[in-house]
């Protein structure tokens, strides 16, 4: 998780745990990944976005999610919502960038997709893109299992 | 995603006090056992501390409740005072009516300044007319300890017969929740069902020489057992051993919720050295004959505060949308600031968002609708009253 005060970060790595008995999370084959977590599934100019297992997994049981409005913009890299734990907030960061053609309103009344269905039914927002190229500059799922890994390592 | 704020309430003020990043954590005599058990180690007031274990901090929370939890506190700092004038002593650092405290009896109080604001709260008991037990917070063992001494030398310089000793060869844990007594009645001889919320034993427990108060920071039923360090880790075998996995090792994380959950204050949060008892709604606290007398460090602010009420007060909310954070600004109807959060999360056990803050005297009273302001957006809030969750303190029969 990017952290930007050095608190956020101490407070971010707290919630990476030890990879004492825990199974290595799911990471699926066809999406591409920021080094924040989020993951992106791409149809022609149309993108879905949500956040990994990894994320939910450090997170623990979400309890609200901070939705944008339909109709404003993200970019790449700036943050567009949040998500609550019972502990912690997390600001999540676009993978993207474009206008946002529709939100999951179910996550209102069932914040814990998120830790259920991160790829399916906990997506967050749907996106119009305006640069596909701006794809090339995320992980591929080989690459972001390694960064996970990686990360994990320190902890 | 980008970690804002686990234990934002905790962690970031302790960062700002402990700026010791460097120094190397302390360990308590469960560490290991911890580790050994899914623990989360995180730092915490300069030790390294377990969050939660393999389930997670809502589970262990509702788990608490519904069988029970056992807590690492080791870290939290254990002493004694001796002599004479134990009482006397103390009682000019702590608001308690410690002379009026049956022997075998204890009770949270508040260590004040010359302000009336709030060093350090704790639970002291008088053990015997010459002997004062009480624990202090891990965070403020420093600030503590000095503060006492300093009192101490004067004290003594002018004839008062008091020495103290910190138990750093003991090892402080919590067994809290419906099942602590009937687990902890396995290991002891005593009949802890004549021992009452508030009280204090030196008992044998599972062989080892323990002192032991009816306490807890969860507002279940419950205790808090020192033991000798060496013998630690065997207690928290044997406990969890006898409740047959009922009682589950529960973690930091867990019992700041539990403590939220039951209303009661979180020193560095919902007090602080410019916050006074009266404010903190603590006035419970401060002995009858001690609100007549006086005789305590910032005295005379307390009283007239008492007299004339004090221009804020801690609260319970009740709120909408995400969870309110400490520090987050609660406004009236208008959207004028009357006050702050202090605490908040998500209540595990209710389902719904709990917080504690101040606000102006005069909008305090349970019922009152406010706004508490999250990201720069208000969502409703409502002035509860406190505990959120019904505590279920063993007193004895009316």
């Amino acid at each position: 998780m990017a952290s930007r005060v050095l608190w956020a970060s101490r407070a971010a790595s707290y919630l990476r745990i030890s990879t004492f008995n825990r199974a290595f999370s799911t990471v699926l084959k066809d999406l591409k990944y920021n080094d924040t977590h989020e993951w992106v599934k791409v149809d022609g100019d149309s993108a879905t976005v949500g956040i990994t297992d990894h994320a939910q997994d450090h997170l623990g049981d979400v309890v609200y999610v901070e939705l944008p409005e339909v109709g404003s913009t993200v970019a790449q890299g700036a943050n567009f919502g949040a998500v609550e734990s019972v502990k912690a907030t997390s600001d999540i960061i676009s993978p993207v960038s474009g206008e946002i053609v529709e939100v999951n309103d179910e996550l209102s009344n069932s914040p814990g997709l998120v830790n259920a269905s991160p790829y399916e039914n906990g997506w967050i927002i749907k996106v119009k893109l305006n640069d596909a190229a701006e794809l090339d500059s995320l992980m591929d799922f080989e690459k972001y299992t390694k960064f996970c890994e990686e990360e994990d390592a320190k902890h | 995603m980008r970690g804002g704020g686990l234990l934002l309430s905790v962690t970031r003020r302790l960062s700002r006090h402990f700026a010791t990043d460097s120094a190397p954590l302390k360990k308590t005599p469960l560490y290991d056992f911890h580790v050994a058990n899914g623990g989360k180690m995180v730092p915490f007031a300069g030790w390294s501390m377990p969050i939660q274990y393999a389930d997670s901090i809502m589970d262990s929370t509702v788990n608490c409740r519904a069988n029970g939890g056992l807590f690492d506190v080791a870290h939290m700092c254990g002493l004694s005072l001796y002599g004479r004038d134990s009482v006397p002593f103390l009682e000019t650092l702590v608001i308690a009516d410690l002379a009026g405290l049956k022997p075998g009896t204890g009770s949270l109080t508040v260590f004040t300044n010359e302000n009336g604001g709030a060093i350090d709260d704790s639970v002291v008991t008088k053990v015997k007319d010459d002997h004062i037990y009480l624990v202090v917070n891990a965070g403020c063992r420093d600030k503590d300890l000095a503060h006492i001494g300093a009192h101490l030398e004067s004290f003594k310089k002018k004839g008062g017969d008091v020495s103290w000793h910190i138990h750093d060869e003991r090892a402080l844990l919590a067994l809290q929740g419906p099942l602590a007594a009937p687990t902890l009645q396995f290991l002891t001889k005593d009949d802890l069902s004549t021992m009452y919320f508030g009280e204090f034993k030196m008992l044998d427990i599972n062989g080892f020489a323990c002192y032991l108060t009816r306490t807890g920071y969860t507002g279940e039923d419950g205790f808090e057992i020192s033991v000798p360090a060496e013998n630690a880790v065997d207690l928290a075998k044997a406990i969890l051993e006898k409740s047959e996995g009922k009682v589950r090792l529960t973690g930091l994380g867990a019992r700041d919720s539990l403590r939220l959950e039951a209303g009661l204050c979180l020193y560095g949060n919902d007090m602080e050295q410019h916050i006074t008892p009266v404010e903190a709604g603590l006035s419970w606290a401060i002995g009858k004959r001690r609100k007549a007398e006086g005789g305590f460090l910032g005295a005379q602010v307390i009283l007239k505060q008492l007299e004339e009420g004090p221009k804020i007060r801690r609260v319970g909310f009740f709120s909408q949308g995400p969870p309110a954070r400490s520090h987050s600004e609660i406004a009236d109807a208008s959207g004028e600031k009357i006050g702050e959060v202090t605490s908040g999360g998500f209540s595990p056990c209710l389902k719904k968002n709990i917080a504690m803050g101040y606000v102006k005297s005069g909008l305090h009273k349970p019922g009152t609708e406010a706004k508490i302001l999250v990201r720069g957006k208000p969502y409703d809030a409502v002035v509860t009253k406190m505990p959120f969750v019904p505590t279920k303190y063993y007193k004895p029969p009316k």
